[in-house]
This record gives structure tokens, C-alpha cells and sequence, in this order.
């Protein structure tokens, strides 16, 4: 008797030990990514890794101003291309759709979610870089946009879904049409929900390399407008990490704690937006 | 006025035996519902229901849970338009005229409802009362109608000084009168509620029923209830539905006193419900 138990308090022991160190392994791999991060780069995030070009080849110093303008740009333009066509998208799930239309769209865009995104890089390509002959911020917009897509769209569904009918119908015996009813009531009332998904949708292209290689390519100065190959940050970090160069080196891992970092602040501000809502929805 | 009198014809017709024609004879018909049948896909939930609504008073529907009593208010404001496979046959008149023929949201405008579980919007209290005036196009300054639909839901002293803060902070019945002066806000011709006290302390209760008797002076109310001693309280008639049938109108001293159907008088008593 006593044994077993002994047995079973070890067994517990153990079990309890193990996933707790698996738990902290995969924690601590945040924090060693973050440490190397700092460590390696920490040093050349300056004045100037903001605010001046990258320095021509075997020259110290220089900076990123470029690929950090052009990472807002690609954001700011995938986001403009991505959010509205999934929102709309959701929208008709949520309200319109019926069966049949529903799930096709549901499965579809499940299957996009999934597509690797080099796929749709190489989509990108052959729809607006092949026929304009040059590689342009647009087309990485795109490429990045279509990414938002899935996310933006499931997630706006699933967050109407869950807005009670009783709210729609309050609206509707106040004399709303079924789409003002959408517009006033049932859109403000998931809107965090649909805030947070966008956020995060934002955050996962935000560092996405493959697409952008041979969209919005590389571009060692400024670059204006939104047709011309552009810099960004993670194919910037390609680049230099690849140098033989150890000032590039430098300057790719301040590149990264850069994206990470903007990552982890928009993963936190996603946060702080749902929960603002879950205390406002609560009744 | 010739309407009314046709209307009150089938509503005789419709029911032979009922006290409906008193009814009909003394008072002015605001609705008219005629030879209603009702149907979710294949399922028949109310069997030709014939009834009138009488113009400022209140008209109490009474009966078991899944009589059908919902079903029966949300055809008044056709709100069962949103519920996929619902069908129905039959008429309804407002003042004389078929509801069905008319633009839905031009005529779900005439008249208000207040569901079960209190239903504000998320926004501020202001936001709530001001929705139906700014979807309609208010003839007033919205602060105006805000405050006089605030008064006469019993809600203006509680709340003048919290305009702008969630109606989610409101208490439940608070809420509940919010919601009754949202619907107000439109200035409705008939006020639906749907059992809308029974998420509600006894005090809350009191409070809307008080509402209830002040305000059938300048608008027509429908009530469902499942509390009888409610419907004694509030109501000038009652109607009691039995699976799907009305067994029962009458004013609603005679209905509780002097029931016609023995139905009726063992719903009332207690026997069964
Ligand atoms: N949306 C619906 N689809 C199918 N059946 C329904 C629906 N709503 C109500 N019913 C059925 O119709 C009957 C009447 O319901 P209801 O009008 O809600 O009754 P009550 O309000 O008197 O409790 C019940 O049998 C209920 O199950
Ligand atoms: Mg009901």
C-alpha cells in the first residue's frame, strides 16, 4: 500500500517536473532569442540606425531609415488591401451567408491561411511584377495584404457570430434596416474583437521575408512613391546576416530586435484591446 | 373608421363564442389579428388566432411556457420575419391597414418592443435612447426626446448625471427601463413586451409595471406574461393561449373572476403551467 502510494507521489513528482521544464524551455527560448538579440545588436540600435541609408559597401556605420520606412509602407498598404476585403468578407459569413456559399468561403480561406507564403510571393510576382517588369512596393503590399486576409475574415465572422441576436433584434424593432443594424449596433459591438485579429494578422506578415523577395525586393536608397523596389526589415536582415561584413552583422541583429520588438508590442496592444472589451461586454 | 368596424366583423366571426364582441363594440381597435396560423418549417405553433388590439389600453397574453405567446407578439411587429422557415397565414391590421403590405423598417417604427432580457446596445446611455431618433431623423434636439423618454421611463432622476457612461454600468432592472425608453424614443403607436420582468427583482418589477399603467394613456401595450397576478394588475384584457389556440379574451377583472372556459379557470387556479 504504502509503496504504491510512494510510487504514485514520484510518479506526480516527476510528471509535474518534466512539463514544468518543457514550459520553462519553451519560455526561455523567447528570452535567449530576445538576450542574443540584445547582446548582438543592442549596440547599434542608435540616432543613426533610424535616420540615416545603409553606408556603402566595406564603410562603417549607416543605418536602416529606409527599410524602416519601407516595412510602415508595405505594412500600412497590405493592411489597407487585407483588412477591408476580410472584414466585408466576414460580414457576409457571419450575416448573409448561406450553406452552401458559407462554406465554401470558410474552407477557402482556411486553405489560404495555410498556403505558405512564399506560394503567394510567387503570386505576387507573376501578377504584378512579371507584366510592370520591376519589383515595386505595391506588389509586396499585396502579397503581405492577401496573407491578411484569412486571419482578418474568420476572425471577424467568429467575433459577430458571438454578438447577441438579441442586439440585432433590438435594432430591428427600432426601425434599422438589417444593415444599419450591421453598421451601428453589431459592428461597434465586436469591433475590439475584430481590432485584435487585424493586430495580430498585422503582427505575423509584419515579419514575413519570402514573399517580399521578389516583390518589393531590396533597395539601397530611398524609395518614393509605390512603385519602385523598396527596403524592408526582415529582407534587410537577410541580407546583412549573409554579409561577410561584421558592421552588418550588427546592424541585421538590430534590425531583428527592431521587428521583434514591434511584434511584441502590437501582440500587447492586441491584448490590452480585448480585454478593454471583455470588461466593457460584460453586463 | 369603416375599417374598424369590417375588422371587428371578422374578429366576431372568428371567435362566435368569445366576449370578444364587447370588447369590440366598446372600445376602438388599434390592431386586429384575423384567422392567424402560424408555422416554424412544418411545425404549427398558433392555430387561427383572432384578436383585437384595443387602442390605449393594455392587452395581457397569458398562458404555459411554449403556448406560443412570443410567437404571437413578434408577428405584431413582424419581427418572425427574422427567423428562417417561419410562415404564416392570416391578416393583421394596424388602424385598418394590413401590416404586410407596408415597408418593414417604416412600419417597425410605429411600434416598439422590449424583449425579455434586457437588450441595450454597448454605448453610453445617451446612445441607447438617442438610436431610434437618429436612425429615424428626429424632429426635436436629441437631448429633448432623450430626457422626455428618460421621464416617462421612470429612469430620468437615476440616471441625469451618468449620460455618457456605459448602459452596461446600469443595474438589470435599470437596464430594462432603458430599454423601454429606447423603444419610447421613437414615440411608437404600440408598445410589444415580451415577459419583460421576469429577469427582474420584485422591486424593478414594481417600478416597470407603475411604467406600464402610466403609459397605456398615450400608447397602446401588448404584454406577455407568465405571471397571472401581473396580468390582474396591469392589464384591461387578457388572453389566454392554450398550445397554440386562444381559449380565452375577456377584460381582464371577468377572465380572473368569472373565467368562460374551464381551461381557463384551471390555468388561473394554478392546476396546471
Ligand atoms: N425559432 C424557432 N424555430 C422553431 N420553433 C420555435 C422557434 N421559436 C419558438 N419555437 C417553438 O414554438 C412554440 C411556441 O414558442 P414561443 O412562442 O416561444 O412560446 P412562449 O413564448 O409562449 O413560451 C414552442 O413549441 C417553441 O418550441
Ligand atoms: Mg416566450
Amino acid at each position: 500500500m504504502t509503496a504504491r502510494v510512494l510510487w504514485r507521489k514520484s510518479l506526480s513528482a516527476v510528471m509535474l517536473s518534466l512539463t514544468g521544464v518543457c514550459a520553462f524551455v519553451a519560455v526561455s527560448v523567447l528570452f535567449l532569442i530576445l538576450g542574443y538579440l540584445v547582446i548582438h545588436g543592442g549596440r547599434s540600435v542608435n540616432w543613426d540606425f533610424f535616420t540615416k541609408l545603409p553606408a556603402p559597401v566595406g564603410e562603417l556605420g549607416g543605418g536602416m531609415a529606409n527599410a524602416i520606412l519601407g516595412s510602415a509602407k508595405l505594412l500600412a498598404l497590405a493592411s489597407l488591401i487585407g483588412v477591408p476585403l476580410g472584414l466585408l468578407g466576414g460580414v457576409y459569413l457571419a450575416e448573409f451567408g448561406g450553406h452552401a456559399a458559407g462554406f465554401v468561403v470558410r474552407y477557402a480561406a482556411d486553405l489560404l491561411n495555410g498556403t505558405p507564403s512564399i506560394v503567394i510571393g510567387i503570386f505576387a510576382y507573376a501578377l504584378l511584377v512579371l507584366p510592370f517588369k520591376h519589383f515595386s512596393t505595391f506588389s509586396g503590399a499585396f502579397a503581405l495584404g492577401i496573407m491578411m486576409i484569412p486571419i482578418t475574415l474568420r476572425s471577424t465572422e467568429e467575433f459577430l457570430r458571438a454578438v447577441p441576436l438579441a442586439l440585432r433584434e433590438g435594432a430591428l424593432a427600432l426601425g434599422a434596416s438589417k444593415w444599419r443594424a450591421i453598421l451601428t449596433v453589431v459592428l461597434p459591438a465586436a469591433y475590439r474583437g475584430i481590432l485584435t485579429a487585424v493586430l495580430l494578422a498585422l503582427a505575423r506578415v509584419a515579419g514575413e521575408t519570402a514573399p517580399l523577395l521578389f516583390t518589393a525586393f531590396s533597395n539601397r536608397f530611398w524609395s518614393p512613391g509605390w512603385n519602385q523596389p523598396t527596403a524592408s526589415l526582415p529582407v534587410m536582415i537577410y541580407t546583412y546576416a549573409v554579409s561577410p561584413y561584421d558592421d552588418w552583422h550588427r546592424q541585421a541583429w538590430a534590425a531583428g530586435l527592431l521587428l521583434l520588438g514591434l511584434v511584441l508590442v502590437i501582440n500587447l496592444l492586441a491584448r490590452v484591446v480585448l480585454s478593454r472589451g471583455a470588461a466593457v461586454r460584460r453586463s | 373608421m369603416p375599417s374598424t368596424a369590417n375588422s371587428s366583423v371578422s374578429l366576431a366571426a372568428g371567435l362566435p363564442a368569445s366576449p370578444g364582441r364587447e370588447l369590440a363594440g366598446e372600445h376602438s381597435m388599434r390592431m386586429n389579428i384575423s384567422k392567424l396560423n402560424f408555422y416554424y418549417g412544418e411545425k404549427q405553433v398558433l392555430f387561427d388566432i383572432s384578436l383585437g388590439v384595443a387602442a390605449a389600453r393594455l392587452t395581457a397574453l397569458i398562458g404555459p411556457s411554449g403556448c406560443g405567446k412570443s410567437t404571437l407578439l413578434r408577428t405584431l411587429n413582424r419581427m418572425h420575419e427574422t427567423v428562417r422557415n417561419a410562415r404564416l397565414d392570416g391578416e393583421i391590421t394596424l388602424d385598418g391597414q394590413s401590416i404586410f403590405l407596408q415597408d418593414v423598417t417604416q412600419f417597425r417604427r410605429r411600434i416598439g418592443m422590449v424583449f425579455q432580457k434586457p437588450n441595450p446596445f454597448p454605448k453610453s446611455i445617451f446612445d441607447n435612447v438617442a438610436y431610434g431618433p437618429r436612425i429615424n431623423g428626429a424632429s426635436r434636439p436629441l437631448s429633448d426626446v432623450v430626457e422626455a423618454s428618460l421621464r416617462r421611463a421612470a429612469l430620468w432622476d437615476e440616471v441625469k448625471d451618468q449620460l455618457h457612461k456605459s448602459a452596461y454600468e446600469l443595474s438589470g432592472g435599470q437596464q430594462q427601463r432603458l430599454c423601454i425608453a429606447r423603444a419610447l424614443a421613437v414615440e411608437p403607436e404600440v408598445l410589444l413586451l415580451d415577459e419583460p420582468c421576469s429577469a427582474l427583482d420584485p422591486i424593478s418589477t414594481a417600478k416597470v409595471e407603475e411604467l406600464l399603467v402610466q403609459l397605456k394613456s398615450s400608447c397602446t401595450i401588448v404584454i406577455v406574461t407568465h405571471n397571472m397576478q401581473q396580468a390582474a394588475r396591469v392589464s384591461d384584457f387578457t388572453a389566454f393561449l392554450l398550445n397554440g389556440s386562444l381559449i380565452e379574451f375577456s377584460p381582464t377583472p371577468q377572465l380572473f373572476t368569472t373565467p368562460a372556459d374551464s381551461r381557463t379557470e384551471a390555468y388561473i387556479t394554478g392546476r396546471f403551467g
